[in-house]
């Protein structure tokens, strides 16, 4: 298969999928026990209200028609109305995006930057002190409920050391960093986990390769060494376990934002629970699994640009 | 019959020469360490939760009015009081029921449907693999708390609906290992063998595949148990699974943070119980690893 062909078999294939996504996301809905009607109108409800609603919703046709219904809706960009907000879920939810999006991006960054250094010697000095304190590390780390380290760091930081500010997200560019520094470190922990575990045995991988071998008895440094084969596969490794773990940065996100009181997605997909604002749960829901069906799209191409062998596969 | 079998060792007598450290003795003590770390943690865990009455004089719920927020190592609360009087170390041990039962209920359930499923995925192939395999790819692309979390907000914030939420999503995960290990090993020798001697799909399935696929099953599963109870005091944390005054771990760490700034000990001890647990699985499954997987 050659590479372009690889490219537009991979994004064709991403159709499917996304239309698949929209079915379970349509399904949520009808996961409401009993009448949707009456639970989303509440201590509103009447007979009348109910059945006006009910028509709206499109509940008094069959499921099918129902379907085609909300896409046509979702083509629209409408994903139906917040009953707290009372503005349409679509408004609402952008207004909440780009906190988490500075969030997810901060947290993969600093990971990032914790990761590849620590995987790397971890695999170099395999079963030395390093080693072993990592392997420790990694693994209460991977046991630690993200919300409890979130609260720990408020604690010490916060409070404590007053180094940071306990919530909210800051107002420029700085003041996201500055705001978003603690919860971004939270996750990133988390996520670092996976990371190093990863990156290590990748490296490990690449160090008993024959290239490697053959690179050191040309003569080569060990130093050069390191950076052209060693560190360029990390790299791609790193890229590999995004794609992979990109749905457990979200999900910690999601989290973090309500220990922190961050206005993203994650706390309104929350308070949406408990308000039972059905419509913005759906699009919530939504919209992350579209983001990481498409991204998971782009770690692919990038992987593939990087590693040929992934097309010929 | 028995020089057939020297030749030809089954998987199975390999797997019992592992376990019982026979190939490789100097590996053993240390494979084994893991495990044995693993299991009394996470033994000890499950003791004090079942026997939780003798171990403490204390309810968990018993209000005590006149001593709230107790420090740890006061006289009569070894690890503390929370704001109304209640015993921390009461709670914590009761809590431990609600949350090992979240561990093992929502992972034996997940692991006997999506081991079955990806079983018969992968056995049958054909339009019923693909239509299958389409579904856990799909499921794949929904993070996985944010779809738990969206299945609970339309079923209702529940223990019970978090159940039914976990059990609707995590079966992908086992499904995915089952299927990817039986789509190789039913063109072995040994599934075209029993095939051959007239054995039904049932039988091979049961007696030669699961056998065979059952340890890779069992080293995701601990990792499954980790991120499960991870999950439920995460919903507990965020009042849409255990409610107060349920002492559920998670909820009490939300209950603590409240009285942050006064009373450290209640979201910082119930945490500790969280991340012990894990360890406890996480060391279980390495260990297991470690004997199970046949190349290391």
């Amino acid at each position: 298969m050659n590479r372009f062909s690889f490219v537009v078999r991979r994004i064709l294939h991403v159709i499917p999928v996304l239309f698949g996504i929209t079915v379970i996301t349509f399904f949520l809905l009808r996961l409401i026990p009993g009448d949707p009607a009456r639970q989303i109108l509440g201590q509103h409800y009447t007979p009348a209200s109910g059945h006006a609603l009910r028509h709206v919703l499109g509940l008094d046709r069959p499921l099918v028609q129902q379907y085609l219904l909300f896409m046509k809706h979702l083509f629209h960009g409408n994903l139906g109305d917040s009953i707290s907000y009372h503005e349409s879920a679509g408004t609402v939810i952008s207004a909440h995006f780009m906190p988490t999006f500075f969030l997810v991006v901060y947290a993969a960054v600093i990971a990032t930057i914790v990761s590849i250094p620590t995987g790397i010697v971890s695999a170099l000095r395999r079963g030395g002190v390093f080693d072993q304190t990592a392997r420790v590390t990694t693994l209460v780390g991977f046991a630690m409920p993200a919300f409890w380290l979130g609260i720990i760091l408020i604690l010490i930081f916060s409070i404590h050391l007053q180094l940071f500010p306990v919530n909210g997200y800051g107002t420029s560019f700085v003041g996201h960093l500055y705001h978003l520094f603690l919860p971004a470190l939270t996750i990133a922990i988390g996520f670092s986990t996976i990371l190093v575990r990863t990156l290590r045995s990748s490296t490990l991988g690449v160090l008993s390769s024959d290239y490697v071998d053959t690179a050191r008895i040309k003569g080569i440094s060990r130093f050069t060494v390191l950076r052209r084969h060693v560190f360029r596969n990390a790299i791609v490794a790193v890229i590999v376990v995004f794609g992979i773990n990109l749905a457990y940065l979200i999900s910690g996100t999601v989290i973090i934002e309500n220990v922190f009181s961050i206005p993203g997605l994650g706390t309104l997909l929350v308070d949406s629970v408990s308000t039972r604002d059905y419509s913005v749960v759906q699009g919530v829901t939504l919209i992350f699994a579209v983001s990481v069906v498409l991204i998971n799209l782009l770690t692919d191409l990038v992987h593939a640009s990087l590693d040929p062998r992934v097309v010929i596969e | 019959m028995s020089t057939t079998e020297s030749t030809t060792v089954s998987p199975g007598h390999l797997l019992l020469e592992r376990i019982q450290g026979r190939s490789r003795p100097r590996g053993k003590v240390r494979r084994n360490a893991t495990l044995v770390v693993g299991c009394s943690i996470l033994g000890a865990i499950i003791l004090a939760a079942i026997f939780a009455p003798f171990l403490t004089p204390y309810n968990p719920n018993t209000i005590d009015p006149l001593n709230p927020l107790a420090p740890p190592f006061s006289p009569h609360h070894i690890l503390g009081t929370d704001e109304y009087g209640r015993d921390i170390f009461a709670r914590i041990l009761y809590g431990g029921r609600i949350d090992l039962l979240i561990a093992f209920g929502a992972t034996s359930v997940t692991l006997v449907v999506g081991t079955a499923i990806g079983l018969f995925s992968g056995y049958s192939g054909g339009w019923a693999d693909t239509v299958i395999m389409r579904i856990v790819d799909l499921f794949f692309a929904f993070p996985f708390f944010v779809l738990v979390i969206a299945i609970v907000a339309m079923l209702g914030p529940s223990i019970f609906n978090m159940f039914v939420a976990i059990w609707l999503t995590s079966w992908i995960s086992y499904a995915r290992i089952t299927r990817g290990h039986t789509v190789v090993a039913k063109n072995r020798e040994y599934v075209l063998g029993a095939k051959a001697l007239g054995y039904g799909h049932l039988r091979v399935m049961l007696r030669h595949l699961l056998p065979n696929l059952v340890s890779f099953v069992l080293i995701f599963a601990m990792v499954d148990a980790v991120g499960n109870v991870l999950l439920g005091a995460a919903l507990g944390f965020l009042g849409l699974g255990a409610k107060p005054p349920s002492p559920e771990w998670g909820a009490m760490i939300a209950d603590g943070q409240n009285y942050i700034l006064s009373a450290w000990w209640l979201s910082t001890l119930p945490g500790l119980a969280i991340v012990l647990v894990g360890v406890g699985f996480s060391l279980i499954g390495d260990g297991l690893a470690d004997i199970l997987r046949p190349s290391d």
